[in-house]
């Protein structure tokens, strides 16, 4: 058996899907928050195995995935620090139940 | 031809993805569901080391594992009582989300399998980037490196710190 791209470009579609679910039926923000990051994810290895499949000699899709990487991580933590201050205000971080600021 | 030794990681790292991603969006356990994210997390570190994207890979332990898996679970510890069930999902939610999600296997898998003929070439030589090749393309300012996005992430992660400590600051 030869490993070739489509053999990783398969598990990380099923991983991309799982975060398209889990975003859209989570209702705790910081699960959301997990979805999104399955997601992310996803598509960096997407990028990195294009890169060593398809133009293995340039370092393109490594480097955008090692700023993807670092722009997620800024992401998260600001996401975290807004999750933080919204329970310091409503004790809640349910989103279905946050629809005071709506109007 | 692949060695049976790399045949067999491959599996285990493809099958611990999957189950771990599918696990990490259906538990309700949030604890639990960030405990998967990490064992995804890895799995998709494994998944550069594979591609023999070293440097990547080790980023990749560091940032997620180290820094934005802790993150999470300060966050769930803080918010929430370690324990709770979250409240059994609406079989509407449920339907929409499943839904959203084949919709996308579906397109995305078309678009896959209509343009498979590249990607099932084996795998070509590469030499493995070593940490002086990395440093030269992060640093340079020629064609194909990196000097001006590097500066603009280092902007962004100072904007990051000032707003955490703003917005979670105490009024």
């Amino acid at each position: 058996m030869e490993i070739t791209a489509i053999y990783y470009l398969v598990p990380a579609l099923i991983m991309f899907c799982c975060g398209v679910y889990g975003f859209i039926t989570r209702k705790n923000m910081i699960a959301m928050l997990i979805s999104l990051e399955l997601m992310l994810n996803a598509v960096d290895i997407n990028f990195a195995v294009f890169n060593r499949f398809l133009w293995p000699g340039q370092l393109e899709g490594m480097f955008f995935t090692l700023f993807a990487i670092a722009i997620a991580a800024a992401e998260t933590a600001l996401a975290i620090a807004i999750i933080i201050n919204i329970f310091r205000a409503a004790k809640n971080i349910d989103v279905r139940s946050l629809n005071e600021m709506k109007f | 031809m692949e060695s049976v030794g790399s045949i067999i990681l491959y599996l285990i790292v493809a099958l611990s993805m999957i189950v771990f991603s599918v696990a990490a969006v259906t538990t309700r356990k949030i604890l639990r569901a960030a405990t998967y994210l990490l064992f995804t997390l890895f799995a998709a570190a494994a998944v550069y080391f594979m591609l023999d994207y070293e440097f990547l890979g080790a980023v990749q332990i560091a940032v997620y594992a180290g820094g934005i898996v802790v993150l999470f679970v300060f966050a769930i510890l803080l918010t929430s009582k370690p324990g709770d069930n979250t409240e059994k999902l609406t079989s509407k939610s449920r339907f929409l989300g499943f839904v959203a999600a084949i919709a996308t296997l579906l397109i995305a898998g078309y678009a896959l399998v209509s343009r498979c003929a590249q990607l099932f070439q084996p795998k070509p030589e590469m030499v493995t980037p070593d940490m002086e090749t990395v440093g030269q393309t992060l640093m340079g300012t020629g064609a194909g490196e990196y000097l001006l996005p590097f500066e603009a992430v280092s902007v962004l992660l100072l904007a990051c710190i000032i707003g955490g400590v703003v917005v979670a600051r105490k009024r």
